[in-house]
């Protein structure tokens, strides 16, 4: 029988090399062009006081992204996260009475059993991952809604401490958001776990076959990234000293789905970037911050994120075929 | 029982059609039930009034809920309706100030040509309806923005014929439960009793065999995008002229309560299954339920979400359940 | 005239009309809607009639013979009687000559005698039937003439009834010499016991719906046995359900001597016995991954520790196994899916090696791939089984068979028709056991 040609590695066309390129490094070109254009045009950019505001604002993108790019790296979606930023949020204020750490925990714990929900419905009910994390989204933010349903604040020493003290010059969030990507950079790339998880992504059929279990792979992703929505919500409510379910985390699917799909993870799955995601991020930060300083309104920068995001599922794409 | 003579297993189970009444019906009864026990429990429930009440707040959600019904059935998802309803009120306010067509037609024109471009996008390059259309949804959110000066303009509608589409009335029903019902009955004789309906179903079901059919897959798919956008439109539109204003900060999830509804409805989201009687129920459910929960008093508007979200969940899981059984038995 | 026809569509409006394996149906829709699909009889205002398009859908039915309501839905169908509405479908486009591509493949005995009542019908209507099949008691009942395609070459044209089985058999499977002869059935069926030692995998009278009947087959360390049978034969579920990949319902399989929990590829992996699947790119590499990734990805939970994965030992495991069975890629790191068939081939055998298998259990291991690298891993599989390693062959490549295998099994229909051990192990006795063996009931 005769090699068939498919199996033969393919010459790359330039334009196939060009999408190629652009869906790997895209996001740090797209990142290094925005700082460089900044320094240049951006009065008070180089300022350590902007650097930190623009770390702080990002930090919960980052946070929620990294658990977002897990999600997809099995091929899946996790639409539930905003909402899960305001349960937890919502947590927090409720057993505040009992002390911050049993706030936290209950904050965490809430975020993780959320995620097991939406993990055992599409593992063990098999229901696509949109709708069951669809159904946790609206749900959730109700749940967060009936359980705190106005703007609650609060003052209390230990989440003033995580919310706005520093260390070494460093905010507490952005030092939490960067041990979390270097855990999860880790765990994708060093454990069992990591490795498993690609496998499921990138074809369920043969890590089945090669006696991977699939579903607990599965919960186990969809816990994590309601954990680590959970653990944004609570660093902003600390932020904020305040609890606001009605609007805290709206939409943040949006822009976790957006860092994850811009720093070069394929909604295909079959491969996590975690350091594209930290770009995607800081991408969509950054954009946001130089068009209000450029005094354009903030419709643009909607309307350049969409354009954004469909450039990178269409590089992604070409790269496919 | 008119199964081939021949073959033995060609039989229905009875499992199998009671889950298929189930599949089809499931939200048809449990309306009937919900609408019996909200009669028992409350007095002021099941009045002449609270039933138009229910009516008019669900038609808004009932328009886009009838080309989201399109969407699903095809396969695809459309998460831009929300934004395209928002910026259609916008559009339709600000249009009010040239009269009564300019505020009907621009929103139109604009949301139904995003949706058609949503649909191109999604029919000749292949890429999933899921992202495009979320794309879209920021795309039209930023478009709606920059028409209302980031939205701290709000425009008010100021051409009495366009106010009245919205709140004029007859038997306690204002105009857009009429529009809603016209454009049931005519989307349900589209979706069943035309060629194109039945390429929908058929795209849905098994893309690949009805492009061997014949079944012009590309220009349905595209038509489907730029009805349901055409839609979301129309019912921001109308919305637009019951508020007499273009309100910016509305509708953001609404995406969200329509596809509810619509899977509530029966509608298998992996298409090629449901319609647009389980999409009404769908919608009726939902807007029983906030009724309800209104009528509970205690209870504040946010538990209707934890419902909805709740039997969301609940309804797919029934449908992958029965799914499961049809295959075994 | 010759034509060339650039779409489906093109062909059918030439008159031609295919039946796939796969019904090409919409499984939700009705029997009518299915069978009228774009050409609905249309009433007032243009708007579909339901009443015409069911009376008409029914008459098409009936035309064939059939008796089914076509208001329903076209899945609540049995396989048979969708695969009638899939004809039914392609004779009402005016067809002059209808393909069937393997329509059998999912009918029950019952109705494939529906299916050729049908034929038959059409034929004396007049219209050709083009009928694609492996299944030799079907075209003795039902063609005319043959043609045997082997490698995308015509072997054979001519008119079936002067064709021995046999030597259709050898068409079918490339042995088209004339020497064919049949052997007595009692050569074959005798028990053979050569090597000794205790089995290292066991399968024992598995059983699977319309799958597999009774499937018996042990395979001793250091041992190839050869599964043998044509296409469709059970020769893949029986290799599936001994890995845990196919649920069974009845029988066992035990692994050097522990019975296995069925359904679970894991439990089968730790046990020892591990699968290289037939479709390689939909079951076997993961595509995204790096070729070291690929190798370790079944074998990870002896290269870690405390789930934290040992680089130094994963790079040790891969570098030994891409020496063992030079695997060629331009470094560990190379994506799989940049390597040739041949070497991704190796490269999951290198997976099931790395998980410290007992025994192998290869799906046609060597097809689509070279000839250079099949000659390598056929000799990896010689290599292989003299280090201790028990495997079960699959090879629908009869010389490969033979000389690869100490044993052969041959399954029929999802049954051993026949055991072949030393020197009757010859392509002859394979092929009049697939002919001749078991009850010859399709």
């Amino acid at each position: 029988m005769a090699e068939t040609a498919a199996t033969l590695p393919k010459p790359l066309g330039g334009r196939t090399r060009a999408l190629a390129w652009l869906q790997r490094y895209g996001v740090y070109a797209s990142v290094l062009a925005l700082l460089l254009f900044n320094v240049a045009f951006t009065p008070h950019f180089l300022e350590v006081a902007n650097f930190r505001t623009q770390l702080i604002q990002v930090a919960p993108i980052v946070i929620v992204s990294l658990g977002m790019a897990l999600v997809i790296g099995t091929e899946g979606i996790d639409l539930s996260v905003g909402s899960v930023m305001a349960l937890s949020s919502a947590m927090v204020v409720l057993y505040l009475g009992y002390g911050a750490p049993v706030a936290i925990v209950a904050a965490l714990a809430a975020g993780a059993v959320v995620g097991a929900g939406g993990g055992a419905l599409v593992a063990y009910a098999g229901v696509q991952p949109i709708v069951a994390t669809l159904a946790l989204l609206v749900g959730i933010r109700g749940l967060a809604n009936v359980l705190v349903p106005q703007l609650t604040e609060f003052r209390n020493p230990t989440l003033i401490t995580l919310g706005s003290r520093s260390v070494l010059g460093l905010p507490l969030v952005v030092i939490v958001a960067a041990v979390l990507t270097a855990v999860v950079a880790f765990v994708v790339k060093r454990t069992i776990f990591g490795r498993q998880l690609v496998a499921v992504g990138g074809n369920r059929a043969a890590a089945k076959l090669s006696g991977l279990p699939v579903r607990r792979i599965l919960v186990a992703v969809y816990v994590l990234s309601g954990l680590l929505a959970a653990v944004a919500g609570v660093l902003a409510t600390a932020r904020l000293q305040a609890s606001d379910p009605t609007s805290l985390g709206l939409l943040m699917e949006l822009s976790a789905i957006t860092a994850v799909v811009v720093g070069g993870t394929p909604l295909t799955g079959g491969r996590v970037r975690v350091l594209g995601t930290v770009m995607g991020a800081l991408l969509i930060q950054l954009l946001q911050a130089t068009l209000i300083k450029h005094n354009l309104p903030q419709s643009w920068t909607q309307m350049v994120q969409a354009v954004i995001i469909l450039a990178a599922v269409y590089a992604a794409r070409g790269r496919k075929k | 029982m008119t199964a081939t003579v021949e073959t033995a297993a060609a039989s229905p189970a009875r499992g199998e059609r009671a889950s298929q009444i189930v599949q089809h019906h499931g939200a048809l009864m449990v309306l009937a039930a919900t609408v019996l026990i909200g009669g028992i429990a409350f007095d002021s429930f099941a009045t002449p009034q609270n039933a138009a009440n229910i009516a008019v707040s669900s038609s808004f959600v009932a328009i886009i809920a009838i080309g989201m019904t399109f969407v699903i059935i095809s396969g695809g998802i459309d998460l831009s309706v929300g934004s395209s309803f928002v910026l259609a009120g916008v559009l339709a306010a600000y249009g009010s100030r040239y009269g009564v067509l300019v505020a009907l037609l621009l929103p139109l024109a604009v949301c139904g040509t995003i949706g058609l471009v949503q649909g191109l996008i999604i029919a000749r390059t292949g890429m999933a309806p899921f992202i495009v259309t979320l794309a879209g949804l920021l795309g039209m959110r930023g478009l709606m923005l920059a028409v209302s000066g980031e939205g701290a303009n709000t425009y008010l509608v100021e051409d009495d014929a366009f106010a009245a589409l919205g709140q004029a009335s007859l038997f306690d029903l204002t105009v857009p439960v009429y529009i809603t019902l016209g454009l049931f009955a005519a989307g349900a004789v589209l979706l069943q009793r035309t060629g194109f309906g039945q390429s929908v179903y058929a795209i849905g079901g098994n893309e690949e065999a009805a492009a061997l059919m014949g079944v012009p897959v590309a220009r349905v798919k595209t038509l489907v995008y730029a009805v349901s956008g055409l839609l979301a439109g129309l019912a921001g539109a109308l919305n637009a002229a019951r508020l007499s204003s273009g309100v910016t900060i509305l509708g953001s999830g609404l995406e969200l309560d329509v596809i509810a509804a619509v899977v509530i409805g029966g509608t298998l989201l992996t298409g090629g299954a449901g319609g647009l009687t389980g999409t009404m129920a769908g919608v009726l459910l939902l807007g029983v339920i906030q009724s309800l929960i209104n009528q509970v008093g205690t209870l504040t508007s946010s538990f209707q979400q934890v419902v909805s979200g709740a039997f969301l969940a609940l309804v797919v899981v029934v449908q992958r359940v029965l799914h499961r059984a049809q295959r075994l038995s | 005239m010759p034509v060339s026809f650039g779409t489906p569509l093109e062909a059918q409006r030439a008159g031609i009309s295919t039946v796939y394996q796969e019904v090409n149906l919409v499984p939700q829709m009705s029997v009518a809607h299915n069978l009228l699909l774009g050409r609905e009889p249309r009433g007032r205002f243009g708007v579909i009639d339901v009443g015409r398009l069911n009376t008409r859908a029914a008459g098409l039915v009936a035309g064939l013979g059939l008796r089914l309501d076509v208001r329903r839905p076209l899945r609540s169908l049995g396989m048979g009687a969708q695969q009638m509405v899939a004809l039914a479908r392609a004779v009402s486009i005016d067809a002059r000559v209808v393909i069937m591509d393997e329509p059998t493949s999912a009918l029950e005995p019952r109705e494939v005698d529906t299916l050729f009542g049908v034929i038959a019908r059409l034929r004396s209507g007049g219209i050709a039937v083009v009928y694609v099949s492996h299944r030799l008691e079907e075209l003795y009942r039902i063609c005319d003439r043959v043609t045997v395609l082997r490698d995308g070459r015509v072997a054979h044209t001519g008119p079936l009834r002067e064709l021995e089985r046999v030597r259709l058999i050898a068409l079918m499977l490339g042995r088209d010499t004339a020497d064919v002869r049949l052997r007595g059935q009692t050569e074959f069926t005798g028990e053979h016991s050569a090597r000794t030692g205790q089995p290292v995998v066991e399968a024992r009278a598995l059983s699977r719906r319309h799958q597999l009947h009774d499937v018996s087959i042990r395979v001793r360390p250091g041992e190839v046995v050869g599964l043998g049978g044509l296409l469709g034969a059970g020769r893949s579920e029986t290799a599936k359900a001994i890995a845990g990949a196919l649920p069974f319902d009845g029988g066992a399989v035990v692994v050097a001597g522990q019975p296995l929990r069925k359904g679970s590829p894991a439990a089968a992996i730790r046990a020892g016995a591990s699968l290289l699947p037939e479709d390689r790119k939909a079951e076997g590499i993961v595509p995204t991954m790096s070729v070291r990734d690929n190798i370790a990805l079944a074998a990870l939970p002896r290269l870690s520790r405390a789930g934290v994965v040992s680089e130094a030992r994963v790079d040790r495991v891969v570098e030994a196994l891409m020496k063992r069975l030079r695997i060629k890629a331009t470094s560990p790191h190379q994506k799989v899916s940049e390597l040739s068939g041949g070497n991704q081939q190796k490269v999951l055998l290198a997976r099931s090696l790395a998980t410290g298998a007992k025994v192998l259990l290869l799906d046609e291991p060597t097809r689509g791939i070279d000839v250079g690298a099949k000659a390598e891993v056929q000799a990896l599989i010689d290599e292989l089984a003299a280090e201790g390693l028990g495997v079960l062959l699959i090879s629908s490549d009869l010389e490969e068979l033979v000389e690869g295998s100490d044993r052969v099994v041959v399954l029929r229909d999802g049954a051993v028709v026949g055991e072949l051990s030393g020197d009757e192990v010859t392509e002859e006795a394979i092929m009049s056991a697939i002919a001749e063996g078991g009850t010859g009931d399709g």
